[in-house]
């Protein structure tokens, strides 16, 4: 991911206009949640098998045939979201402007 | 405490505002919606406050427990709202919030179309000030292309109810449009027509249907950061309970909805502002309430307000959250954001609650209220309604469940480190965020206000339920997760994503080119030829009309003479009409040609019209 260069003046607020907003302050920068990116990962996963797994555990009350499935929820989440990322991808290409498209 | 109507306690009482100062002013602000709904409780259920006007029996408030739903979590949207912006000091601000969130409950609880009509007008213009308040360039661009497109929805319900009346002997009831039951096409012309159509397509632009929506991703982004949290509640939910109330059980509605909860979402993914990300999340939501409506049994109704009513906490919530990152930042953009939970940790935790509970996540609000229309929608067997609402719902988490948080408080580090919310927005936001929870925790409380019972097979804490939603939103959280880590996800860009509006603003743009363009011109040879061009050419007519009409002819024939040119004879005939022309030009007018002569002409001038106008 590209990401926009890190300011480093202080930044006038338009809504806060006393204080502006400070930048990158000293000391240390990591909290929990940077330390542990990858436990956090891990736990997802963990998760997502447990999740799936409860579906051998409990008695389904379907109203259509595919709920009936194993994993269907899971795997329907799982394919909704990549096809959506996917195909909002495709629809950047469509429909994406440079911002100052209304201006000129 | 003697009744009176909410909406002109707000309304009228917001009047007062600008009278007060400082801490008085800030206790008045909080206290008027606790007042507003001390009177709503003391208001017997049932219709009152009917008042005569253009020659009818209006009511201005019809109670019942229908309105009652929307009445109360406009209450409390109302006073969350006056909490978050306590802060503010601008009046224009404070006094249409107050205003904007009292017409809100008088359309609701209108007795009467005409009401209904008044009310919904206000939210407009009382609205607006929330987006002109930012006081900038694009804002007031978007504000107007917001009220622009509101006062068409005014006048389409006007003209809508005007037919209406007309075609029912003056009925103005504030009662179901449709046959009772469900299943009735708004093209049935049994009982609709162009009248009804006309109230359903002004509904549609407030309710944000599909190609009628961009007033909301236009406007509500470029609101302050208090006004969007206004905004958000109100105007769409009342089109909601318009459609609940007037046209429930219209399958047309089902389709839309549908739309609604589908499309959107795809913009979600891209959009870089993130409170038009949560535009889209909102268009979304009432997809699914619309859909409920559309379906029109008694449990698809009960999980439209249901969720309408959630919805109202928890996207407020959202915008909040967004609206204290705009405030400390002065951004919105993902792409400039991220890192924040380190400076803002309670906001961030008040985002994530929020993320839960749009994401339905157990435990949290959405969980017990969209469950209800998706029941709804599987029990009257419509298969794929059912699966986009599915798919919708695990792109709610996509968008508003990650993105929102995970853009603004996680991801890289944008370097910015402001100060945590003010304490007055994060107590708004600490009572939405528990309100979320309560709801999510205790269905209960929302069930028993509903006006349908709740079936026992739609009741949301059953083991399928749980761990089928669990299943859902997990798995479509690791999908996200493995797009990251993969870096195949979009990422978040500087850009203008062009939607429904792009036709009508290319449109309105190209009729402003031809207005300064070519319609211009036309004017300009149109001006010159009346005032410049005819009159010359008459005058120098009259001067000798005999005279004039020989030289034209002679300037005529010459013209083909000209073929010849060289001829000593030709030549000779040029240079005589050159003469002609320039004594003619010294004639004086009147001296060569008498009265009698005018008089001649003028009598041919009245025998033609004669002939003309006898024959």
């Amino acid at each position: 991911m590209s990401h926009p260069p890190v300011p480093t003046e202080p930044i006038f607020n338009p809504e806060d206009p006393e204080v502006p907003v400070p930048v990158r302050g000293t000391g240390d920068h990591g909290t929990w949640f940077t330390r542990h990116v990858r436990g956090i990962i891990i736990g997802l996963y963990v998760t997502a098998f447990v999740v799936l797994m409860l579906d051998l555990f409990y008695a389904k009350h379907s109203y259509f045939s595919e709920e009936d499935w194993f994993g269907f929820y899971g795997f329907y989440g799982f394919v909704g979201c990549v096809t959506l990322v996917l195909l909002a991808k495709l629809l950047r290409k469509a429909v994406m402007r440079s911002e100052d498209y209304w201006d000129a | 405490m003697p009744s009176f109507p909410p909406a002109l306690v707000l309304s009228l009482g917001a009047l007062l505002i600008p009278f007060l100062r400082g801490p008085l002013r800030k206790l008045y602000l909080l206290a008027l919606p606790i007042v507003s709904f001390a009177a709503l409780l003391a208001t017997p259920q049932g219709s009152s406050f009917d008042y005569e006007a253009f020659g009818h029996t209006l009511t201005l408030m019809q109670v019942d427990k229908t309105s009652l739903l929307f009445g109360y979590v406009f209450h409390f949207a109302a006073f969350v709202g006056v909490l978050y912006a306590l802060h503010v000091k601008d009046t224009t601000q404070q006094v249409s919030a107050v205003i904007y969130a009292g017409m809100a409950l008088g359309a609701v609880f209108a007795g009467d179309l005409i009401t209904f009509w008044l009310f919904w007008e206000g939210l407009a213009f009382s609205s607006v000030f929330l987006i002109l308040a930012r006081r900038q360039a694009d804002s007031n661009r978007a504000a107007m292309h917001y009220l622009l497109v509101q006062i068409v929805s005014g006048l389409l319900l006007l003209v809508g109810i005007a037919l209406y009346m007309h075609g029912h002997d003056g009925a103005t009831a504030m009662a179901r449009l449709t046959p009772s039951g469900s299943g009735h096409s708004i093209f049935n012309l049994d009982w609709a027509g162009p009248g009804v159509w006309l109230i359903f397509l002004g509904l549609g632009i407030k309710c944000a249907w599909p190609l009628l929506h961009s007033w909301v991703t236009v406007g509500y982004p470029a609101a302050t950061a208090t006004g969007a949290v206004f905004l958000s509640a109100f105007t769409t939910k009342c089109a909601v309970y318009a459609l609940v109330r007037l046209f429930p059980g219209t399958e047309e509605l089902i389709w839309i909805g549908v739309g609604m909860a589908g499309f959107p979402i795809f913009y979600a993914v891209i959009e870089n502002d993130l409170r038009r990300v949560l535009c889209y999340s909102m268009i979304n939501q009432i997809g699914f309430m619309v859909v409920g409506v559309g379906i029109g049994t008694e449990l698809a109704l009960n999980g439209a307000m249901a969720h309408a009513f959630c919805d109202i906490i928890f996207k407020g919530l959202l915008f909040m959250t967004m609206g204290a990152v705009l405030f400390r930042t002065g951004r919105m953009n993902g792409s400039d954001l991220g890192g924040l939970h380190r400076t803002m940790p309670w906001t961030a935790a008040f985002c994530a609650i929020g993320a839960a509970s749009i994401s339905a996540f157990p435990l949290f609000s959405a969980f017990i209220s969209k469950s209800l229309i998706m029941i709804a929608a599987a029990r009257e067997g419509y298969h794929l309604v059912w699966l986009v609402l599915l798919f919708a719902a695990a792109g709610v988490l996509e968008h508003a469940g990650i993105k929102i948080p995970f853009f603004a408080f996680f991801a890289h580090d944008s370097g910015l480190r402001p100060k945590e919310a003010p304490r007055n927005m994060l107590a708004a936001m600490a009572i939405s965020g528990l309100a979320c929870i309560g709801l999510g925790s205790f269905p209960d409380l929302l069930y028993r206000h509903l006006p349908y019972a709740i079936p026992d097979y739609a009741l949301p804490y059953t083991w399928p339920h749980v761990i089928q939603q669990t299943q859902l939103l997990v798995w479509s959280a690791l999908a996200v997760g493995t797009l990251m880590l993969l870096r195949f996800y979009p990422p978040e860009l500087r850009s203008v994503n062009l939607d429904a509006d792009w036709w009508y603003r290319k449109a309105t743009r190209a009729f402003v080119a031809f207005g300064q363009g070519p319609l211009m011109r036309i004017f300009g040879w149109l001006s010159k030829a009346v005032h410049e061009t005819i009159p010359t050419g008459l005058r120098y007519f009259a001067r000798n009309p005999g005279g004039a009409v020989r030289l034209a002819f002679d300037r005529v024939a010459l013209g083909w003479a000209g073929l010849f040119r060289g001829m000593p004879a030709v030549d000779a005939a040029q240079e005589r009409l050159r003469e002609d022309q320039a004594r003619f030009a010294e004639t004086t007018p009147g001296a060569a040609w008498p009265i009698s002569t005018t008089v001649l002409y003028t009598a041919v001038v009245f025998l033609v019209f004669l002939l003309v106008v006898l024959a």
